[in-house]
């Protein structure tokens, strides 16, 4: 009786396992065939840059969408056909729009992706350098009344450590 | 005065912190998805192609069929089950007298038509775009995709996603009417 009552335990722990664990996903084995290694380098580099628009996050090198295959498979044909790098990622703009490419271009829309760190930066040393000169500002003598305080201060731990 | 300063200065970080709620929370209570992407294409003629009859191998079609009046194509395949859920309403659009134009996407030939037959025909030419040619020069990323084009052939709107009347009323029906 136990025994059945645990293996119903490993069996239940297996299927949670399995069901919890994510397999990361593999791209389908391709091959391609290049002319020349500059080819093949343009073609790797593409996969990399270029976004699947299926699956908001990845490049079109790691997803298994089908769509990232169509796009995969029309890289290889336009390198193939000699294409530049440019021209491919011009290619693909023109259809799915900028948000295909991983290296998004300087437009009014995204010009806060260079100017919002630059700004973020210089208005940290602006409030760093007020800071500091307010601080240096404060540095006075103590007040006659403050003296007077510190020494009776300075005395009384004098006397309390004698002690 | 100092006092003044130091509030200021304490509400300086408040403010860029509401300012980036604000900035986040709009797009979320919207309810824009952000898998949704705009067309490349609006402001665009519909891409060059030819393409076969979904019914008639020998019957071909070009981009000149998107002109002469307004109307919508829809992206559609067997394999797609928003578009299964939205058929009914391209249905009751085409009885409403709307120029409906189908794409069927990557699919099976024979599929199709056993769907349109049982289902109801609501495109008044089918295109088969078996290897998604045209598919890919519209860059449709995912079936269903319903593209409002204009007299001139020109694309306005590309709707991604199930087309039902909430869809239609709230937003497509405004840019289908005031298009020329």
């Amino acid at each position: 009786m136990i025994a059945v009552r645990n293996m119903a335990f490993y069996i239940g722990l297996i299927i949670s396992i399995t069901a919890l664990t994510s397999y990361p996903a593999q791209a389908a084995i391709e091959s391609f065939e290049f002319d020349n290694a500059q080819q093949e380098q343009t073609f790797y580099e593409l996969t990399k840059l270029l976004r699947c628009p299926k699956c908001q996050n990845q490049n079109i090198a790691d997803s298994n969408a089908e769509l990232a295959k169509d796009l995969r498979n029309k890289a290889y044909q336009l390198v193939k056909q000699g294409q530049t790098k440019e021209q491919v990622v011009d290619y693909m703009v023109t259809r799915f729009g900028n948000f295909v490419r991983y290296d998004p271009p300087l437009t009014p829309a995204t010009i806060f992706l260079w100017l919002g760190p630059l700004l973020f930066v210089m208005g940290g040393v602006f409030i760093l350098v007020k800071q500091v000169k307010t601080q240096t500002g404060k540095k006075q003598a103590l007040a006659p009344q403050e003296k007077q305080k510190l020494a009776s201060l300075l005395a009384q731990h004098d006397r309390d450590s004698e002690r | 005065m100092l006092n003044k300063r130091r509030i200021l200065m304490l509400l300086v970080p408040f403010v860029i912190f509401i300012i980036g709620a604000i900035f986040l929370a709009t797009p979320l209570l919207k309810g824009s998805d952000p898998s949704k992407l705009e067309s490349a294409l609006i402001g665009q003629p519909v891409p060059k192609f030819t393409l076969q009859d979904i019914f008639n191998q020998n019957k071909q079609y070009n981009a000149d069929i998107f002109k002469g009046q307004k109307m919508l194509l829809n992206v559609w395949a067997t394999w797609c089950p928003t578009c299964y859920a939205e058929h009914t309403y391209l249905n009751k659009l085409a009885n409403q007298g709307l120029y409906i134009v189908g794409m069927n996407y990557k699919d099976d030939r024979q599929k199709a038509i056993r769907w349109l037959k049982e289902l109801h025909n609501p495109y008044q030419i089918s295109l088969f775009d078996k290897s998604g040619l045209l598919g890919l020069d519209l860059g449709v990323y995912g079936a269903p995709e319903t593209f409002l084009i204009d007299s001139q052939g020109i694309i306005r709107y590309r709707h991604v996603g199930d087309l039902n009347e909430q869809v239609w009323n709230d937003k497509l029906s405004a840019i289908y009417e005031e298009m020329q």
